[in-house]
This record gives C-alpha cells, sequence and structure tokens, in this order.
C-alpha cells in the first residue's frame, strides 16, 4: 500500500468516525446518565437534518450568502433539540424511570415509528437538497484525490463537541452532579441533587446531539425518508463497544468502527456490511460490558 | 403458589379445540392471519421465559431465521418437504446454536444482553443479504408441506391441515413450558429477575439457569421461524432476520402480556389485526398507529392483554 | 396421492353453513364496477422516488380510463365498460407482511385485478400466492428475472421488461458510445437489485469487449448507508474509466451530489441505470455527461416522443401534479392499461358481453399494444412476460427552459436486450447472447 493510499484511508476513517461519534454520543450520554436505550435518538437526527434543510434551502432563498447557512445548522441543532427533546422526556419519558429498562427501550421504539411517519406526514416524501454549505467551502486535493472542505471540518466539529462536553463535565458544577448521578442514583438522590432536573437537562442535550448529528450532515445528502433508519443501528454497535455510558468509549467506539469500516472499503469492499457488527460482537465477546464501561456496583 | 385452581391446561386445550375447529370454518384470510400469528407465538413464549427472567432479547429474529431457512434450504436442496422432518431439523439447529451462543450470553444481563443478542442477529443478517445462492434479500420461495408423506390436494385442506399441526405444536410447547416454569428450576426465574446474587446465594448457578432458558427460547423462535416459512412459502432476512423482526417479537411480548403462556397467542392475534387494519385505514401511517397502540400499552397495561384476561376471569396471576 | 373430500365441505356439513359464505368468491357476471389494487412504496424511502410518481400515474389513467378520456384507441369508457374503483395501499413494511396483505385483497377486499409492485422480492414472494388464490395480477416495476424462470404462471403478467434488459442495454450503449473504454468499476446497494444489477452488467461487458477490465474492488455499500466519503475515495483512486451504479432515490442523489462536489465525474464516465428516477428530483444538481437510463423507454428519456399517447400522457401529468412523469408513473401506467386493453379485447371476443377473468387473461397473453411511450409486446413466457424496447441517453441540462434533459438517445430493440424463452439471463448472457438482434 502506498503513501496515498494509506493517507486516504486514515483520513476516510477520521471522517467517518467524526459522523459516527457525533450520531452517538447523544446516546451514549442519555443512557450513561439516565439508563434509557434511546431508539427515537435516529428520530432527533431525522429531524435535525430535515430541520437544516428546510431552514438553509428558505434562509438561500431570501438572499443570504452560502457562507451564512451555517448558522441555520446551529438553529436546527438547537429548535429541535429543545422541542423534540423536551416534548418527549416530559410526555412520554418521565413516566418511564420507574420502570424495567428493557420496556423504556420499547417506549422510545413506539416513539421511533411514530416521529417516523410524522416526519412523512410533515415533510411529504420529496427529497430536501441543501448542499449550500458544503459548497460555500469548496474542496481541495490532498494525498491525489479531491475532498471536501465541508467533510474534513466533520472531524473539527466532532473534536469540539468531544472537548466542550469533557470540559462541561469535568470544570462545571452541573457537570460533577451530572457524573455523581452516573455513578450513583440513588445516592445523589439522598445527597439532595435533583434528579429529574439533571434527566431532562441531560436529555434535551442528547436530543441536541442528535439533531447536531442529522443537521450536520443534512448537506451532504439527500434527506428524504427513511434514511435516518440505519443511524439507530450503527450508533447502538458504537456505543456497545465502546461501552454504554461512556463518552471516551463512543470516541473510541467510533474511531474503531470508522477505521475498520474505511480499511475495509478501500481493501476488501466485499466484507464491508458485517465489519460493524463483527466488530462488535468481539468486543463485547471479550469485553462483555464494551471497552470503558463505567463500573457498576452489585447490590445485594 | 396460590390457593386459586390453576386453569391454564384444561384452558389451553379447550382452546386447542376451539382454535382448530376454528379454522375449519373461517375465510382462508383470516385463517392466513391466525397462522401467522401463532408461529410468531411460539417465538414470544420463548422470550416469554426470558422476560420472566428480567432478559430480554433484541435478537432473537437470529432464530426466527435460523428456523425458517433451514426449512428453506431444506426443501430449495434436497427437495424435503415434510413437516415431520423439517420442524425438528429447524428445531436442532437453532438449539444447537442457542446452546452455543448461551455460553457467551449467560454472562450477560439488562441492556447488555439484548445489544449482544442484536449483534449476531445482525451478522446472520449481513451473511444472508451477501450471499447470492442464500437468496440475498430477495429470499426464495418455499414449497407446500406434507405431513407423514400425506398432502392434501386441495390447496385450503393443506393449510387447514398445517394450522392444526400448528395448534397442537403450540399446545405441546406451551403446556411444556408451562410445567417447565412450574419447577424449581422455572421459579428460579422470577427470583433471578428479583436479585441475582440471593440465587446464587442459595446455591444455584444463576449462569446454567439462564443458559437453559435462552436455549429453550432459541428452540421454540427456531421452530417458529419454521412454521412462519411454511406459512408464507417465502423466507427472506429483511422480514425475519432484521433487527425489526426482533422488535416486533419484544413488541408482541409486551402487548400479550407475560403472565400466562396462552398470553402470546392471543396478542400475537391481536397484533395481526391491529396490524392488518391499520394498513387497510391509514396506508401513509400505519406505523403511526401501531406506534401509538404500543405506547398506550406500555402506559395503560403495563401487564399486557393478559392482564384484562385475568381480570376477567378474577384469576389472580398463576405459577 | 390420496383423495379426501374438503375438510371445509365436512365441517361445514357439522356446523353452520352461514359463516362459510364468507369464503366462496362470486361467479363473475355483468358488472358496472371493478375494483382495482395498486400496490406501491406509500411510506419509507422508496415512496418519493418510485411510490409516488407511480401511483400518481395510476391514479391519473384510472380517472382518465373512467372518464372515456385517454387518447384512441382507448377512448372507450371504463374497463369493458366497468368503472374501477382504485385501492392503494402501501408497498412498504417487508415480504412477511405484504403477503398475508394480498390475500386480504383478494379474499377479504375482493379486488378484481391488482396492478403494482415495485419490490422485487415481493414480487417473487408473491409468485406462488397468486398462482394459489387465482386472481389475475400484473406487475408494473419489480425486475427480477425469477418470477418466470421458477414457475410458469398462470395469473400473473408482467408489462415491462425485467432488469436483465437494462444492464444488457446499458453495456451496449457504452460500447457503441465509448468504445475506447475498457475498464470500469462499480458502486452497488448490497442487496440483491444491486448484486444483480453489476452480476448483469459486467457479464454482458465481458462478453461485447474483448479487453473489459472489470475492477477488483467494486464497492458494495449497505442500502440507506447515505455517507459515501471512503467509497468515493476508494473509487478516485481506482483506475477504472467508468463507474456502473444501480442506485435509485436518496442513495443515488446522496451519492452523485458528494461525488459530483468531489470530481469523481470528470475523472470517469458514470453510468446510472436508473438515474432517470433522479432526474427531476435532483434538477439542476444532476451534472451533465451522465449516461442514464430509466428501466425502459419511460420518464426522462422519452418525454419528447411525439405521439398523441406520450403528449396526453406527458401534459396531464404535468398540469395535475406539477412534475414531469417519471419512469414509474409511466410504468405503472402501462400496467393500468394492460388491464384496460385485457378487458376491452376479452369483450368484444366475448360478443359484447362482460368478460370473466379467463377470458381477460386470455385476452392479455401474448397481446402486443401501444402504450403511452412504447410498444408493448407480451412476448415471452407463454405470452405473459412482456418485452419493450430499452434506451440510455447522457444528460444535458437545458438552461434555456431550465429543466434537465438528454442528448445522443439511443434506443435498443427488444429482442437485442432480452433474453429468449427457456434461457435463464445468466446462462444467455454467459453463452453469448445468442439469437439477440441488435439493429
Amino acid at each position: 500500500m502506498d503513501f496515498n493510499t494509506a493517507l486516504t484511508i486514515l483520513i476516510d476513517g477520521l471522517e467517518f468516525s467524526s459522523y459516527l461519534f457525533i450520531v452517538s454520543v447523544g446516546l451514549t450520554l442519555v443512557f450513561g446518565v439516565m439508563k434509557i436505550l434511546n431508539v427515537a435518538h435516529a428520530n432527533f437526527y431525522a429531524w435535525g437534518a430535515y430541520m437544516a434543510a428546510w431552514l438553509i434551502g428558505r434562509w438561500t432563498n431570501m438572499g443570504f450568502s452560502e457562507g451564512s447557512t451555517f448558522l441555520m445548522i446551529a438553529v436546527a441543532t438547537i429548535v429541535v433539540g429543545l422541542v423534540l427533546g423536551y416534548l418527549v422526556e416530559r410526555c412520554v419519558l418521565r413516566y418511564m424511570y420507574e420502570r424495567d429498562e428493557v420496556v423504556t427501550v420499547l417506549a422510545t421504539f413506539a416513539l421511533f415509528l411514530i416521529l417516523e411517519d410524522a416526519i412523512l406526514l410533515i415533510f411529504g416524501v420529496d427529497p430536501y437538497f441543501a448542499d449550500q454549505p458544503m459548497f460555500a467551502l469548496g474542496s481541495i486535493d490532498i494525498g491525489g484525490i479531491t475532498r471536501t472542505v465541508y467533510g474534513l471540518t466533520m472531524i473539527a466539529v466532532a473534536i469540539v463537541v468531544g472537548i466542550g462536553l469533557w470540559l462541561l463535565l469535568t470544570k462545571t458544577t452541573w457537570g460533577r452532579l451530572l457524573i455523581a448521578v452516573i455513578h450513583d442514583r440513588e445516592m445523589s438522590i439522598s445527597m439532595g441533587i435533583n434528579v429529574k432536573r439533571v434527566y431532562i437537562v441531560t436529555f434535551i442535550l442528547g436530543a441536541m446531539l442528535g439533531a447536531l448529528g442529522g443537521a450536520y450532515v443534512a448537506p451532504t445528502i439527500s434527506v428524504a425518508p427513511g434514511f435516518a433508519v440505519d443511524v439507530v443501528v450503527l450508533s447502538f454497535a458504537v456505543v456497545a463497544i465502546g461501552g454504554m455510558g461512556s463518552i471516551p468509549g463512543a470516541i473510541i467506539g467510533a474511531l474503531i468502527v470508522g477505521i475498520a469500516r474505511a480499511i475495509a472499503v478501500h481493501n476488501f469492499p466485499q466484507v464491508e456490511l458485517f465489519v460493524v457488527f463483527a466488530v462488535m460482537a468481539i468486543v463485547l465477546v471479550f469485553k462483555p460490558e464494551g471497552l470503558f464501561a463505567p463500573e457498576r456496583s452489585r447490590k445485594i | 403458589m396460590n390457593s386459586s385452581r390453576d386453569w391454564t391446561v384444561p384452558g389451553l386445550t379447550i382452546g386447542l379445540i376451539a382454535a382448530i375447529i376454528l379454522g375449519m370454518l373461517v375465510p382462508d384470510w383470516v385463517l392466513s392471519v391466525i397462522t401467522i400469528s401463532f408461529a410468531r407465538a411460539l417465538a414470544v413464549i420463548g422470550l416469554l421465559v426470558l422476560w420472566r427472567a428480567g432478559l430480554v432479547s433484541f435478537g432473537h429474529a437470529l432464530y426466527y431465521g435460523l428456523g425458517a431457512y433451514t426449512v428453506a434450504l431444506l426443501g430449495k436442496y434436497w427437495g424435503v418437504h415434510d413437516v415431520m422432518l423439517l420442524i425438528p431439523a429447524a428445531l436442532i439447529v437453532s438449539t444447537v446454536c442457542g446452546f452455543l451462543l448461551g455460553f457467551i450470553l449467560r454472562k450477560y444481563r439488562e441492556i447488555f444482553f439484548a445489544m449482544l443478542s442484536l449483534a449476531f442477529s445482525m451478522i446472520l443478517y449481513g451473511i444472508l443479504v451477501k450471499t447470492e445462492s442464500l437468496g440475498s434479500t430477495d429470499g426464495f420461495n418455499v414449497g407446500a408441506p406434507t405431513f407423514f408423506g400425506f398432502k392434501f390436494e386441495d390447496v385450503q385442506d393443506n393449510k387447514i391441515a398445517f394450522f392444526s399441526f400448528l395448534c397442537v405444536l403450540g399446545y405441546i410447547a406451551a403446556l411444556l413450558v408451562h410445567y417447565y416454569l412450574r419447577s424449581t428450576l422455572g421459579h428460579l426465574t422470577t427470583a433471578i429477575r428479583d436479585n441475582e446474587i440471593r440465587v446464587e446465594y442459595l446455591g444455584y448457578s444463576v449462569a446454567k439457569a439462564i443458559h437453559i432458558k435462552y436455549t429453550m427460547s432459541a428452540a421454540l423462535a427456531g421452530v417458529a421461524g419454521a412454521c412462519l416459512a411454511l406459512t408464507l412459502s417465502q423466507v427472506d432476512p429483511d422480514s425475519m432476520v432484521n433487527w425489526t423482526a426482533s422488535g416486533e417479537l419484544v413488541f408482541v411480548t409486551i402487548l400479550s402480556g407475560t403472565g400466562n403462556v396462552a398470553a402470546p397467542f392471543i396478542g400475537s392475534m391481536i397484533f395481526d389485526l391491529l396490524r392488518t387494519y391499520a394498513f387497510e385505514w391509514a396506508p401513509h401511517a400505519w406505523q403511526l398507529i401501531v406506534g401509538a397502540f404500543l405506547l398506550l400499552i406500555i402506559f395503560f397495561l403495563p401487564g399486557g392483554v393478559w392482564s384484562v384476561i385475568a381480570r376477567i376471569f378474577g384469576a389472580r396471576r398463576k405459577l | 396421492m390420496f383423495h379426501i373430500p374438503n375438510i371445509r365441505t365436512l365441517a361445514a356439513a357439522s356446523f353452520s353453513a352461514a359463516i362459510l359464505a364468507t369464503g366462496i368468491s362470486a361467479p363473475a357476471h355483468a358488472k358496472d364496477a371493478i375494483k382495482i389494487a395498486v400496490p406501491a412504496f406509500l411510506s419509507g424511502a422508496a415512496a418519493g422516488p418510485f411510490g409516488v410518481p407511480a401511483r400518481n400515474g395510476a391514479e391519473m389513467v384510472i380517472d382518465a380510463i373512467n372518464a372515456g378520456k385517454l387518447p384512441e384507441p382507448y377512448s372507450a369508457a371504463g374497463f369493458a365498460g366497468a368503472k374501477a374503483e382504485a385501492i392503494f395501499i402501501d408497498e412498504a413494511g417487508g415480504n412477511a407482511k405484504q403477503v398475508p396483505e394480498y390475500r386480504n385483497l383478494v379474499q377479504k377486499r375482493d379486488v378484481d385485478v391488482i396492478a403494482g409492485y415495485i419490490s422485487s422480492g415481493t414480487c417473487a414472494a408473491l409468485a406462488p400466492v397468486i398462482e394459489e388464490l387465482q386472481r389475475l395480477t400484473i406487475f408494473s416495476t419489480c425486475g427480477t428475472p425469477r418470477i418466470f424462470e421458477e414457475a410458469p404462471r398462470k395469473y400473473i403478467f408482467r408489462s415491462m421488461a425485467h432488469a436483465t434488459a437494462d444492464s444488457v442495454a446499458a453495456a451496449h450503449y457504452v460500447r457503441t458510445m465509448f468504445p475506447d473504454s475498457h475498464s470500469y468499476t462499480g458502486i452497488n446497494q448490497n442487496y440483491a437489485w444491486g448484486q444483480d444489477s453489476w452480476r448483469d452488467f459486467d457479464l454482458t461487458m465481458q462478453q461485447l469487449d474483448s479487453e473489459a477490465k472489470p475492477s477488483e474492488k467494486t464497492q458494495f455499500p449497505k442500502i440507506f448507508a447515505g455517507q459515501y466519503g471512503s467509497e468515493i475515495s476508494a473509487m478516485s483512486l481506482d483506475k477504472a474509466e467508468m463507474v456502473h451504479s444501480s442506485f435509485w432515490g436518496g442513495d443515488l442523489e446522496s451519492f452523485i451530489s458528494q461525488a459530483n462536489i468531489r470530481g469523481l465525474f470528470k475523472k470517469k464516465k458514470a453510468i446510472l441505470t436508473v438515474g432517470g428516477t433522479a432526474a427531476y428530483r435532483l434538477g439542476k444538481k444532476l451534472p451533465d455527461g451522465i449516461i442514464l437510463g430509466a428501466r425502459g423507454p419511460y420518464g426522462i428519456l422519452v418525454r419528447d416522443r411525439d405521439t398523441a399517447l406520450n403528449t396526453w400522457f406527458v401534459t396531464t401529468y404535468k398540469d395535475r401534479y406539477g412534475t414531469y412523469p417519471s419512469g414509474p408513473s409511466y410504468q405503472y401506467a402501462q400496467a393500468i392499461l394492460t388491464a384496460k386493453y385485457g378487458y376491452d379485447k376479452a369483450m368484444k371476443d366475448n360478443g359484447g358481453n362482460f368478460p370473466d377473468q379467463d377470458q381477460v387473461i386470455a385476452a392479455i397473453k401474448g397481446a402486443k399494444f401501444e402504450s403511452f411511450s412504447t410498444t408493448v409486446d407480451f412476448a415471452l413466457a407463454d405470452g405473459h412476460q412482456a418485452i419493450t424496447e430499452n434506451v440510455y441517453g447522457i444528460t444535458k441540462y437545458d438552461s434555456e427552459n431550465g429543466e434537465p434533459g438528454v442528448t445522443d438517445v439511443k434506443f435498443f430493440p427488444a429482442e437485442c436486450v432480452m433474453p429468449p424463452d427457456g434461457e435463464t439471463s445468466v446462462e444467455w448472457i454467459k453463452g453469448g447472447m445468442k439469437g439477440a438482434k441488435c439493429n
């Protein structure tokens, strides 16, 4: 393998890992704090993408420049995260905290079905294209092939999200509360932490991260029904590999899956389809709770 | 055990006879829907056993698929069409596979158990989609079954015969699981759910108990898949092995309720009726209806349909 | 085999006969209305590119037939005079869902004709059920050659050519237009459609071109993957001159946007065998110079065909739905027209009386008639499988009218791109496509 190919694989892998990290970090955060495996995370992703594509279309029609469309990505992220995240938590999930984890998963599966059809009813079946941000940044040549600068900024966004979360969790009071809840919920309650409030803030943050994934990906794809279904399973695999509830785990999981997939695509495209799940099964067989699972105490 | 008499066995027996008679009378499309429901119910009984131990598998479509493809491949490559060979073959394949994977899965609980089972089923899905000789995503067709080398000339008669066969199969499976759940080992199920470590201290191996349950549920799902393949006359990975198929099984489990081995049969029928009508009334939004229904069940009927039946007949939770 | 009295008759004797009545289908007699079920994807990823245009095409033609507004020679109102009620159902949900739904259509809702289906897997799964339930079913779009290769069918017709024609025609087109290009790679979805399309294209290229050089690393991403960054990189590094793809819908559109900005289409000629479905959806975003197919003479490739039927179809569709009709609109309309043709002809053969199902089937069998954009000839599989010409062109945006267009359009006769009876597609191509008449 020559240098160019190796470099290409590395960048492809990093780009895909960044994408995976952005779409799955919200999932792992919500799981870590609330012990909810949120199947409807895919809907936040989908709604984020639809909202961004719709807003970008409106925005450019109003005559604003292509460069400023990035603002719309941010708006879509915040709006979808706040509104949808709040609604889902207040209307459904808060009644589920005393229920079995697996029942909660089913409730989010039901939400997934509902929100998936709701998109169809609201946005219709025709695709939305919003590639202005991608064109605004243009392309460059690296290692003998052309890449989009937008794709490379995905790596930057992932790093910013990662560092932001790290600062939030370790340097702020709220973050420390969060970590306390992750470690021991009952103890946190008895220490006087308002766990319910921690929950709703966490869930909205998780929803925003999901929406950000969709909103940031929207300019590179045709936003059309069904495009988000695959994201559920893919992001499950990432968080399962990394250890559910662990943010460093999500980084490592995304890197492993992203790079493994890039290697497969360039060298053995025929096995690409099960690379992700094969990696997941191997990791889980040796590290049952994933690579970076937060410790869980055995209760007697 | 409570003092009220357990009506499960006579109830199942009456149900069996009623189902077979009804099978002969209802219109064909109803028969076809009920056959599919009952086939799925077999797998749901297996999930019920796991559920009682606090385990939920999001990957039982793996065994569903193994059973279905065993039947399909035996028919396609060796010309085997007799249920007396097909069903045991599917049973063996899924049991062996379940037993082997059980060594790994028995170490896991809660969401991790669910996720690892999902991973295994998605690997089978990947293999099937990839392999053209296994029909890829199109799958392939399965011929009509024979019974002890015997085939009914009339297509509908053959369907009725298969349905009756399925009813007997379901009856036997339900009885076996019922007696199992009442045995000492079976009682451990609930104990494991409540507190695993206490069970260990009592001197029982939780891992072993879970391994047995897992293998049982795999066997049941395999037979269910085989029956489904024979009912639909076709197999394909998307409706039998994909994660959505596993999700459907869990959906029906919660809809049915886990109070009794008879519940899956009723819950599964309700699920199919709901889907059929949602599909007819709202071809654009039938998923939304199904999802909303599931949410309502979770909220207002946590014990599933069975809890309503139990209330009506005044029976307290049996077993 | 033993002869056994019908279980249901026995049961009926000992129980109630009344319940039984629902199970018996009514005998055919004169009708003033028939029911046509039209299954198409109304939800999920295939709804936008296929299902909705398909539904629209069927709806428009059924309405026109009921009102007697189709151009000659189909201007007589109704199907053998009977008005049709259209029942649209969703094709999504997988085969395990579609098999019982089909049963419901026939046994519960008692439809007379089923015309539609897009997914090959669903058509293949339904075939034995249709034969069992014995209801006239016209497959409109699904492409797998398996339907009639596996067994002779009595109640199934397919009103368009099967998928082999698309791949064979693509290879012919490439050889005619670019005789100097020999090397090619591919990106196809990893499921039956993508795998079959690549296999047929590759085999045909190797037959037509002694110097054919397929790439060793053809890409098969998962369907609905959406992100093709790594695949585009890998293909950019590949030396092949051409890229073959049978992508459709959102995947195709995502791939085109991502590959376009990365200059892939400047380096390599792209052959998009179902690109026609994306043409109007992409509009200006569809780059020039792409080799485009539409699974036959449909959609953008025949928009300007100047026949009364085609002009009526294009203008009426545009007036009613605001866009030009794409391939699936044509294909579904063609399936409906097949039913109309069958009913009308059967009535004529029946001395002007309303025909029963067997007579309609006999009328369609082996029929040859003008459809909206092309001649449909039920020439194969004992008169059940239609053949039509196939066509490819090269995209060129028409900036004057602000709409996508095509140039260098080339038609290939049906006998050139479809295997004859009795041979499977793969055998036929591997055997050198004997009997193909290409000029």
